[in-house]
C-alpha cells in the first residue's frame, strides 16, 4: 500500500511538467499556430526560473522569472511566424536551438548551486489521512495549479465566447478574419500563453523536481508535451490522460526494473512512447467525427487589408 | 583624422597577422564533448582536464572543444571538422565516438586521435581510460557496511561492459562483508535526464534501498537520497554539495594528468598509438574524500585503497561464480585477466537480476 502511495506520488511528479507545457501548446495548436520550439521555451524557464529564484530566494519569483522567459521566446516566435510569416516548423525548431544555447550560456554561473525545493502543502488532519492524505493534500503548488490550468483552459475554449474565436482562428482563419476578428492578435496572444506555460513547466524542474540547474535538464520533456497535443487530439480532457499516461508508464518501469521482472530493460524504456502510441491507434479507430486537428494549424496567415 | 584612422587600421590589421603567425606556431589541440560543459559530471571533468593542459602548456598549444555532440553519425562530422580545422591531436571523450573517431582517422593520418574507453585503435588512434572497478570495489565494501536494510540501489545508464564490471565488482566487494546483500537495478538508458535519474533513485528508494549508487551523469540521484534521509555515492565529479550529509565517497575522472602528458609527447614527436587504461596507480581516476561514515569503515575503504593501489588486491581475484553456478574461467592467473574485464557481458551470482539482452 505504502509502494503505490510512493508510485503515485512520482507519477503525479513526472507528469506535472508534460501536462503544464502540453497545456500551453494546446491552446495555441486550437488558433492554428504550431510552435515547435517548446523544448527551448522550457529550457529557457528552467534556466531563468533557477536563477530567479536563487537570488531572491522565493519559488515564486522563480516560477515567474521562468513564464517571462518562456514568453519572451514565444514572442520571437510570434515576431517570426506571425509578424513576418515565415514558416512556422523552422521557426520553431530555430527556436529550440537558440533556447538550449541561451539557457546554458544565462545558467552557466548557477551550475553547481542549490535551493530549497517548492513546498508541499500540509493540512494538518487532510495531509496525515493514510494513503489518499498525500497524494491529495501533500502535493506542491505546481501540480494543482497544472490541474487548475487545464480545467481553465477547458472552460475557455468550450464555454467563453473569446475561445469560441480562438478556435475559429484555428479552423478557418480566412473567415475569422472576414468577420472582423484579429487572427494575429489573437493568435500572438494564444502564442504567448503557451510560452508562459512552457516557461512554468521548465521551470518546474529546478523549482520542484530536482532543485538545481544543469543545462539541457529538460532532456527532450518539450518534445514529449508535442506528441502529447496530438495524442489528445486537441483535447484538453485526453490531455490529461495522455500526461499522467506517459507519467504512469516511465515510473512503473523503473519500478519493474527494480523488481527484477526479467523484461529487457531497454524495452522498458521504449514502453511509455508504446503505450502512447497504441493509444493513439485505438482513438484513432474509436474516433466518431468529432475533433481532430485544428484545420488551419500550421499554415501562415497573411491579412489582406 | 582620416590619416591617424588608416595608420590605425593597419596597425590593427598587423597586429591582427602577428597574432595569426604566432598560433599558427601553437600545436593545435581539439576536444570533443558529449555533453554541456557545465553538467557536474563526465564532460565537466574532461573540461577542468582541458583546463589543467591550457595553465600547464598554454603558450605551446591552442585548444578548440565542441560539446554537446550527440554519439552516432553527427559526431563524425563534428571531429572531421577539428581535424580540418588544423588540430593535430584530437581527443573523443565517450565511448559512442569510437568508429566516428577510426573512420575519421583512417581519413587524416596526419592527426592524431585519442578516444576514450573504447577499444578500436590505429596507427594514429590511441585509446585510454580508467579502471573504476577499483573504485566500485571499494564503494561496495563501504556500501555493505553502511546499509542497514541490506539492499543497495544501483542505476545504470547502458548495459555495456564499463557499467557492468562497476555492478560485478560493487556486489563482489559487498559480500565479501555481508554474503546476503542485495543489489536492485535499474537502467535508466540515458547518460544524462535529471529527471529520470531522481525516478530512478525514487523507485529504488521506495523498494527499500537505502543505499544510491549511479552510473549516469548528473547529481539528481545524490539529492534524492538526501531528501530521503539515504546514503548515496557520486559519479564523476565531487557531489557532496547536493548531499553534505549522504555523500559517501564519489570516483573522481582525473583526465588532467595524462592529457598534459600526451600533448608533452606530441610536442616532443614522441606520441605513439597506445592503450592506456590506468587505475587507482595511475591517478587516472581519485576517490572523493570519504565521508559520512564511522571511522572503522573510513579505514577499511582507506586500507582497501591502498591495497589496490599496491596492487595487492584485486577486485576481480579467482574464484568468481557466475549467475548459473559455475565459475567463469580465470585468464589472467589468480584473477580475471584484462580483455574479461573490457568485455564483461555476464552478472556474477548474487544478482537476482537478469543482464538485458542476454
Amino acid at each position: 500500500m505504502e509502494l503505490v502511495e510512493a508510485i503515485i506520488l512520482s507519477v503525479l511528479a513526472a507528469s506535472t511538467p508534460l501536462l503544464i507545457a502540453a497545456t500551453g501548446e494546446l491552446l495555441t495548436e486550437r488558433s492554428g499556430v504550431l510552435n515547435l520550439g517548446v523544448e527551448g521555451m522550457m529550457i529557457m524557464g528552467a534556466a531563468c526560473g533557477f536563477a530567479g529564484a536563487w537570488l531572491s530566494g522565493s519559488i515564486l519569483v522563480g516560477a515567474l522569472c521562468g513564464m517571462v522567459a518562456g514568453t519572451l521566446m514565444s514572442l520571437i516566435f510570434a515576431l517570426m511566424a506571425l509578424g513576418l510569416a515565415v514558416n512556422q516548423v523552422a521557426t520553431g525548431l530555430a527556436l529550440t536551438i537558440l533556447g538550449v544555447g541561451l539557457s546554458g550560456l544565462i545558467g552557466a554561473g548557477f551550475v553547481g548551486e542549490r535551493i530549497t525545493p517548492a513546498a508541499h502543502l500540509d493540512i494538518p488532519g487532510l495531509t496525515d489521512i493514510p494513503f489518499i492524505g498525500n497524494v491529495l493534500f501533500g502535493q506542491d503548488a505546481f501540480v494543482y495549479l497544472s490541474l487548475a490550468l487545464i480545467v481553465g483552459v477547458w472552460w475557455f475554449l468550450y464555454r467563453t465566447r473569446p475561445g469560441l474565436i480562438l478556435r475559429a482562428c484555428g479552423d478557418n482563419h480566412l473567415s475569422a478574419h472576414a468577420l472582423g476578428y484579429p487572427v494575429l492578435r489573437i493568435r500572438t496572444l494564444a502564442v504567448m500563453f503557451g510560452g508562459a506555460c512552457a516557461g512554468l513547466a521548465g521551470a518546474y524542474l529546478p523549482l520542484a523536481y530536482t532543485p538545481f540547474f544543469i543545462p539541457g535538464m529538460t532532456a527532450g520533456r518539450g518534445w514529449i508535451a508535442l506528441a502529447l497535443v496530438v495524442f489528445s487530439s486537441w483535447r484538453p480532457g485526453r490531455l490529461v490522460v495522455g500526461a499522467y499516461l506517459f507519467g504512469a508508464v516511465t515510473i512503473l518501469q523503473l519500478h519493474a526494473q527494480g523488481w527484477g521482472v526479467g523484461i529487457p530493460s531497454q524495452f522498458m524504456s521504449a514502453l511509455p512512447y508504446l503505450a502512447t502510441i497504441i493509444v493513439l491507434v485505438l482513438l484513432s479507430r474509436a474516433r466518431t467525427g468529432g475533433s481532430t486537428a485544428p484545420a488551419a494549424l500550421g499554415t501562415v496567415f497573411v491579412p489582406d487589408r | 583624422m582620416r590619416k591617424t584612422l588608416l595608420a590605425l587600421a593597419a596597425g590593427l590589421l598587423l597586429a591582427g597577422s602577428v597574432g595569426a603567425a604566432s598560433a599558427a606556431d601553437k600545436l593545435k589541440v581539439g576536444f570533443i564533448y558529449l555533453g554541456p560543459i557545465g553538467d557536474l559530471g563526465w564532460t565537466y571533468q574532461h573540461e577542468l582536464a582541458r583546463q589543467a593542459l591550457v595553465k600547464e602548456l598554454g603558450d605551446k598549444i591552442e585548444t578548440t572543444y565542441l560539446e554537446n555532440v550527440p554519439e552516432g553519425p553527427d559526431a563524425e562530422r563534428a571531429i572531421e571538422q577539428l581535424a580540418r580545422a588544423g588540430n593535430k591531436l584530437i581527443f573523443t571523450t565517450s565511448f559512442g565516438y569510437m568508429d566516428p573517431t577510426l573512420k575519421v582517422a583512417k581519413r587524416f593520418p596526419n592527426v592524431h586521435f585519442e578516444h576514450a574507453t573504447g577499444y578500436k585503435r590505429n596507427a594514429n588512434m590511441s585509446t585510454y581510460s580508467a579502471r573504476w572497478y577499483q573504485g566500485r570495489y571499494i564503494q561496495g565494501l563501504i556500501a555493505a557496511k553502511m546499509s542497514k536494510s541490506g539492499v543497495l540501489g544501483y542505476i545504470g545508464s547502458f548495459p555495456i561492459p564499463e557499467v557492468v564490471s562497476g555492478i560485478n565488482a560493487t556486489i563482489l566487494a559487498a559480500q565479501t562483508i555481508n554474503p546476503n546483500i542485495k543489489v536492485k537495478i535499474i537502467w535508466a538508458n540515458t547518460w544524462f535526464d535529471p529527471g529520470k535519474e531522481a525516478d530512478a533513485a525514487k523507485a529504488l528508494i521506495d523498494q527499500g534501498a537505502d543505499i544510491i549508487m549511479q552510473h549516469t551523469d548528473s547529481p539528481a540521484a545524490m539529492q534524492i537520497a538526501s531528501e530521503r534521509g539515504k546514503l548515496a555515492f557520486g559519479q564523476d565529479s565531487e557531489m557532496i554539495k547536493f548531499g553534505p550529509k549522504t555523500q559517501l565517497t564519489s570516483i573522481l575522472d582525473t583526465w588532467g594528468p595524462y592529457y598534459i602528458a600526451r600533448v608533452k609527447a606530441e610536442l616532443d614527436g614522441t606520441w605513439k598509438s597506445e592503450d592506456s587504461w590506468g587505475g587507482l596507480d595511475s591517478h587516472m581516476f581519485a576517490m572523493a574524500p570519504y565521508t559520512n561514515m564511522p571511522d572503522d569503515v573510513k579505514k577499511m575503504a582507506e586500507d582497501a585503497q591502498a591495497a589496490i593501489t599496491a596492487g595487492k588486491l584485486h577486485p576481480f581475484k579467482c574464484p568468481i561464480v557466475g549467475q548459473d553456478d559455475k565459475p567463469i574461467e580465470c585468464k589472467g592467473g589468480d584473477h580475471l585477466d584484462d580483455g574479461q574485464i573490457l568485455g564483461m557481458n555476464f552478472y556474477v551470482k548474487g544478482i537476482d537480476d537478469k543482464l538485458p539482452g542476454k
